[in-house]
């Protein structure tokens, strides 16, 4: 990747960083963690890999993404805002009674939301069926889902795998954040899982990518590119990130959810905006 | 909605399920964005035709009925029209979570066959009974609820089901069963069919019970009784209109239904009743009981399923009627 683009996107991601923690800073509280470690993966996909129209957010033809880890509704609505589906104001109204922005992805209420998750598990079923009726419909896209190592516990989750490797979804591909905390701890401790989620998934006949540093956008790239030259079978990239990754209060604790202080949110914004800047300053 | 009422009490040479079956093949043939999804039960309900003939709309989601449902949501998502089936205590209990969310509240075209409903489990046994699956089907706001009774029915309803833009269930005996309706008739979701006109009581029956409550307006009229019996084949949205109309001129209601009265037809004609015109109202029904192993006859005995029981609920609702 040339060295413009790889700034762009590392700009990108701070940005959806910064905006992340406006709009659950907007409420006060809200599923922090898994938000800001996925920022990095929110800015490849809609920075560079996915073919999208703001302006059109059903083109039929589209790429599509599903968070199937539903709870980390505000970096996507950071980057959809950021991308021009709304203007970024409005996803400061997150969970203010008649918001289109709940806690959970809903594409009855958001712009640019392609299938509902909250229910964990659920989106990776969608996702897949979201794949496989694109193949149906003779349409050469791409069906982006990305699921929590916590997920992971759901049965849900492997039997849309195997699902999925049955049916060659070649046009598939799962980002795990694999942030090694839920709710009630690490994930370690709360449901382990075997010889590792990326070795289930191998097992159950995905191709699978181990991304080293998960909130490093270049390796993300790059996988992605790879997932796109496997034919037959779906990829799975095991993204290796932090939990809370670039929030003052979150990133220290691999906090699931937080409710900081007033303080605490003007310090970590305070941060976020000086991260920023000084990715900007990079070039 | 034009219909033939046969109802001479004798078994359909073919399968319920085939009505089903057919009527998918015919519209798949000019629909390719229909789909069908079963969960590794085509050999049960004879979707093995559908594979064969359209491999590329025919999906086997094997023993996984949660995935399956997603599936079906996603597949809808992308401009698809959507059928699923299972028996219908994995089509209600198994894959509900999915069905509420990522089909009912995401306002997805996705239709659930239940093939065997309440008794006609049968030699499946108590884990297969559902006597719950339209109950779980109609607490998802918006959605269709259908007890279908016969072959013709199944396949006219199949046609009208590929038309409704949301959530959607239909259960259905797999196996022949007693005929009702001539081939041809035609019905319209959320209208109820009288099929027999009277003064004195309504029964009001769907699925297999119809044929019951045809059996007991006989033994009725041999007792100088007039009954109407209304064939409520949509349980949601109901024909409230009808069922106020049969109130009004019979004064007296009972319901029959292969499911719990709490939350199935009984309850919803109850509800009715209740919020606009009171009249005596006895329900024939699975009595807050577990489904158990058996034929099918022996079952419907056992629950009090039969056109005699029909017939002692018709005269105990006539007997309250205020004099």
């Amino acid at each position: 990747m040339n060295k413009q683009k790889l700034h762009d996107l590392r700009v990108f991601a701070a940005e959806i960083r910064l905006e992340t923690l406006k709009i659950i800073g907007s409420r006060g509280f809200g599923h922090v963690g898994g938000s800001m470690s996925m920022a990095d993966a929110m800015a490849v996909l809609y920075g560079d890999v996915m073919n999208i129209d703001p302006k059109n957010p059903r083109w039929e033809d589209r790429d599509w993404f599903v968070l199937s880890k539903g709870h980390g509704g505000p970096v996507m609505y950071a980057t959809l805002g950021l991308k021009g589906y709304y203007p970024m104001e409005s996803a400061y109204t997150l969970n203010q009674p008649g918001t289109d922005f709940p806690s959970h992805t809903d594409r009855r209420k958001t712009v640019g939301v392609d299938l509902t998750t909250g229910s964990l598990g659920q989106g990776m079923s969608e996702a897949v069926g979201a794949a496989l009726g694109s193949k149906v419909k003779g349409r050469t896209n791409h069906v982006f889902v990305a699921v929590g190592d916590g997920e992971c516990d759901e049965g849900e989750v492997w039997e849309a795998a195997q699902f999925a490797a049955h049916y060659k979804l070649d046009n598939l591909v799962c980002l795990v954040d694999n942030n090694k905390r839920q709710l009630d701890g690490a994930v370690a401790d709360v449901m382990s899982h075997g010889k590792g989620i990326g070795a289930k998934f191998d097992a159950f006949g995905w191709h699978v990518i181990d991304v080293q540093d998960g909130n490093d956008v270049e390796q993300i790239s790059d996988a992605i590119a790879e997932a796109y030259t496997v034919k037959g079978q779906p990829t799975c990239l095991i993204l290796n990130t932090v939990k809370g990754k670039g929030a003052t209060f979150a990133e220290p604790s691999g906090a699931h959810s937080s409710q900081p202080t007033k303080e605490q949110w003007d310090e970590a914004i305070a941060a976020s905006e000086a991260q920023l800047a000084a990715i900007r300053a990079e070039q | 909605m034009s219909y033939t009422l046969i109802g001479k009490h004798e078994k359909d040479s073919r399968a319920n399920r085939d009505g089903y079956v057919s009527a998918m093949l015919e519209m798949m043939e000019t629909n390719k964005d229909l789909i069908h999804i079963d969960c590794d039960l085509m050999g049960c309900i004879n979707t093995g035709k559908l594979l064969k003939a359209f491999p590329g709309q025919t999906f086997n989601a094997g023993i996984a009925e949660q995935n399956a449902m997603g599936v079906a949501a996603g597949m809808a998502a992308t401009g698809l029209d959507v059928f699923i089936h299972s028996f219908g205590c994995f089509a209600a209990r198994r894959m509900f979570d999915q069905a509420f969310l990522a089909a009912g509240y995401s306002k997805l075209p996705v239709h659930v066959i239940g093939s065997d409903p309440g008794v006609c489990a049968a030699f499946n046994g108590a884990t297969h009974m559902p006597f719950e699956d339209c109950a779980l089907y109609m607490s998802v706001p918006e959605s269709v609820v259908i007890d279908s009774c016969d072959y013709a029915q199944t396949y006219a309803l199949t046609k009208k089901l590929a038309k409704v833009p949301g959530l959607s269930y239909m259960r259905l005996i797999r196996k022949g069963f007693t005929t009702v309706y001539a081939d041809g008739s035609d019905f319209e979701i959320g209208k109820g069919v009288t099929l027999r006109d009277g003064t004195d009581v309504t029964i009001i029956a769907s699925g297999i019970l119809v044929d019951e409550a045809l059996k007991a307006e006989e033994q009725l009229a041999a007792k100088g009784v007039s009954a109407r019996v209304i064939d409520m084949h949509t349980w949601k949205p109901l024909d409230a209109e009808l069922i106020l109309k049969a109130a009004k001129e019979t004064g007296a209601i009972v319901t029959a239904e292969n499911h719990q009265v709490s939350c199935g037809l009984g309850s919803a004609v109850s509800n009715v009743l209740t919020d606009q015109c009171l009249v005596p109202l006895e329900r024939i029904g699975i009595q807050e009981q577990f489904g158990q192993v058996g034929p099918q006859d022996y079952l419907m005995e056992q629950y009090h399923l039969l056109a005699a029981d029909i017939v002692a609920a018709a005269e105990k609702a006539i007997a309250r009627k205020e004099k």
